[in-house]
């Protein structure tokens, strides 16, 4: 991804960080706050739901880097309470999920409560600065980790879809997704399937898009039978 | 679980109404003089607890007697817990001397056993103890006395619970009420039988065998309820100990230790690496790894997604490089994709060793219908096959040759933006 930050040239971008633990908060701020270099301002934080939402509801950042884990109700919840300013029309406030965790239910739960991404917290500074911007930019941000997830899910669709374009993902979705699995960037993915990059970020926002509408039951199924596994 | 539903039945003489949803009905074990049946409700409704006793009192004689209906299934159903109006701290007080009738009854007890007597005697004298029907009123009254010792008994193995010390401490008053309960319940029972005598032989082979049953059915019905709630309660207190207990334990050792071992070796930047990888990957493994599968590590991996990542596992331990594992779907190992998990091992540990600074070793697994893919890649300075020498065996040997003999296929190709790439294809074989 870091091949890609020309783009963050010159711009700013508004950001809140929620995360219950302060020392992590720190190292991010320390991180990627100095917004001389990166051109990222942090404007609030919060360690909590409900600070999370008064924090949110009153600066109005343009990207949240939210944790999965929170006392309160989890990412989910700060989701589910921001919803109207997610899909305002001007200015909308995107969420970019970041988490240490493993388990693909968490994951999996925040993109479907309307994340526009997830990236571990093992990310670079310089990544995650152009991942931020990214969100901003109306992309959807996959790890390769979140891509294995996502291709885990929609692979084990016994059942027909309920709904037939939503349900599945095309050829070519999947094979961005792989790639994504495997460790490339946009540029890479682009240049290796010989499209252009904005086709790439188009292929992966479908596929957010899809995760987030498609069968509910099915998902749930898929996640449930992953934990008893 | 019928414990929560059935006081609110529309017989109940006191509807909770006004209670917080929160709140649960309890039989007070404390100050009660039967069930504590009275006390939890009064505690629950907010009444002072006399009110609650000549309400039943009340309906004990005046309501054909359901006022021992409805206590009965207060009884049985509600479960025993501190109720009524002491609060935590003062319950506990009272448990240390182990008997709470040594205590001094109170001025509301007393006016209740007065009430208590007079109502059993207004009750007696409204039946004649003499005349046909009458002949069954002692039996039952004995049946009855026995049930409430059994049945007191059992909250008294409840209250055990709580306080071990004085469980003990009775242990043999405890087993001479039980006894005393059984044989009440039997010697009325016989009686019953004994007065019913003289009627005819097949109603009275019926009216024993329904008596038994009857019998039977109180002795052991509370006995029985009491029993699972207490065990199904117990049972979940004691998963959650102990899974806590665990978590302490292996927080505490691994973590520990390995904090330890960074802080001695603070200015070897890679072995505190190596050291913080491999905990980080342990606790991830331990923590998110899915319920069933065992989480100690010393069997041998089942299947090719625990194969990949025990393998990375190793290889990063080994050469201290990240490596990050993405698996797609999993299958069982076979002999084949053994060979294809050692030859990945095999492209893994040159990744590592001439991949360099250039970020993590990205593994990617993936099993597609009957393919199995994997590939590996680093962002390292990248190299010519044709120019390695032809003694330098690792790569033609361990990762293409391998392959090829056991009918999967093995490319090597430089990634687009810098670094190689090997990619694995073997079909499985069952």
């Amino acid at each position: 991804m870091t091949e890609d930050s020309a783009v963050t040239e010159g711009r700013r971008v508004r950001v809140v960080l929620v995360d219950d633990h302060r020392m992590f908060r720190t190292g991010v701020q320390a991180e990627i706050g100095e917004t001389e270099r990166t051109g990222v301002e942090v404007v609030g934080e919060a360690a909590d739901v409900d600070q999370a939402v008064t924090v949110i509801t009153a600066t109005r950042p343009e990207v949240v880097l939210l944790d999965v884990h929170l006392p309160g109700g989890g990412g989910v919840e700060v989701l589910r309470r921001c919803a109207p300013l997610m899909a305002a029309a001007e200015h909308p406030v995107r969420f970019l999920a970041l988490s240490v965790s493993d388990a693909a239910e968490d994951v999996i739960g925040v993109i479907r409560g309307g994340a526009r991404g997830y990236v571990t917290k093992t990310i670079t500074g310089a990544d995650l600065v152009d991942s931020v911007f990214r969100v901003q930019d109306g992309d959807a941000v996959f790890s390769p980790r979140l891509a294995g997830f996502v291709l885990d899910a929609f692979a084990s669709t016994d059942a027909p879809p309920v709904d037939e374009d939503l349900d599945r993902l095309t050829q070519r979705e999947r094979e961005v997704l792989r790639l994504i699995a495997r460790g490339y960037a946009y540029k890479e993915i682009a240049k290796q399937l010989f499209i252009s990059v904005k086709t790439v970020e188009s292929h992966v926002s479908a596929v957010l898009r899809k995760l987030q509408l498609s069968n509910r039951h099915e998902l749930t199924r898929w996640a449930t039978a992953r934990r008893l596994v | 679980m019928p414990a929560a539903a059935a006081p609110r039945t529309p017989h109940a003489p006191e509807p909770p109404s006004e209670s917080a949803p929160q709140r649960r009905l309890y039989r007070s074990a404390d100050g009660r003089m039967l069930g504590g049946v009275a006390r939890g409700l009064a505690g629950h409704l907010g009444l002072p607890v006399i009110w609650v006793r000549l309400a039943f009192l009340g309906l004990l004689m005046f309501g054909d007697g359901l006022g021992v209906l409805l206590y009965a299934a207060f009884w049985v159903f509600v479960p025993l817990g501190v109720g009524g109006r002491t609060g935590h701290r003062s319950f506990f007080d009272t448990l240390d001397d182990g008997s709470r009738r040594l205590r001094k009854p109170d001025r509301g007890q007393v006016t209740a056993l007065v009430a208590l007597f007079a109502g059993a005697g207004i009750f007696i004298s409204k039946v004649q103890l003499g005349g046909e029907s009458g002949r069954y009123v002692w039996p039952t009254l004995l049946v009855g006395a026995g049930v409430v010792l059994v049945w007191r008994q059992a909250d008294n193995a409840r209250r055990a619970h709580w306080n071990a010390a004085a469980g003990r401490h009775g242990g043999l008053l405890q087993t001479a009420r039980a006894l005393a309960g059984v044989v009440l319940v039997g010697v009325g029972l016989t009686v019953f039988i004994v007065v019913r005598g003289s009627a005819a032989q097949l109603g009275n082979v019926l009216t024993a065998t329904l008596a038994v049953l009857v019998g039977v059915a109180l002795l052991a019905g509370p006995w029985l309820i009491r029993m699972t709630q207490d065990l199904s309660q117990e049972r979940l207190m004691r998963i959650r100990a102990q899974e806590r207990a665990e978590v302490a334990a292996h927080v505490h050792d691994s973590v520990l230790h390995t904090l330890t071992l960074i802080q001695r070796g603070a200015e070897d930047p890679g072995e505190v690496r190596r050291l913080a990888r491999a905990q980080e990957r342990e606790l991830r493994n331990w923590l998110y790894r899915p319920e069933g599968t065992g989480k100690d590590e010393a069997e041998e991996p089942a299947t090719l997604a625990d194969a990949v990542k025990e393998t990375a596992a190793e290889v990063e331990d080994h050469h201290g490089v990240p490596i990050e594992v993405v698996v797609v779907g999993d299958c069982p190992l076979d002999e084949r994709l053994a060979a294809q998990v050692q030859a990945a091992r095999e492209a893994m540990v040159n990744a590592a060793k001439y991949g360099g600074d250039g970020g993590p070793v990205q593994v990617y697994a993936e099993v597609e219908g009957r393919t199995v893919f994997v590939s590996v890649r680093d962002r390292g300075p990248g190299f010519d096959l044709d120019a390695v020498p032809d003694d330098r065996m690792g790569v033609r040997e361990s990762i293409i040759g391998r392959m090829q003999r056991n009918g999967g296929t093995a490319r090597l190709r430089s990634a687009p933006d810098g670094g190689t790439e090997v990619e694995l294809e073997m079909e499985r074989s069952a």
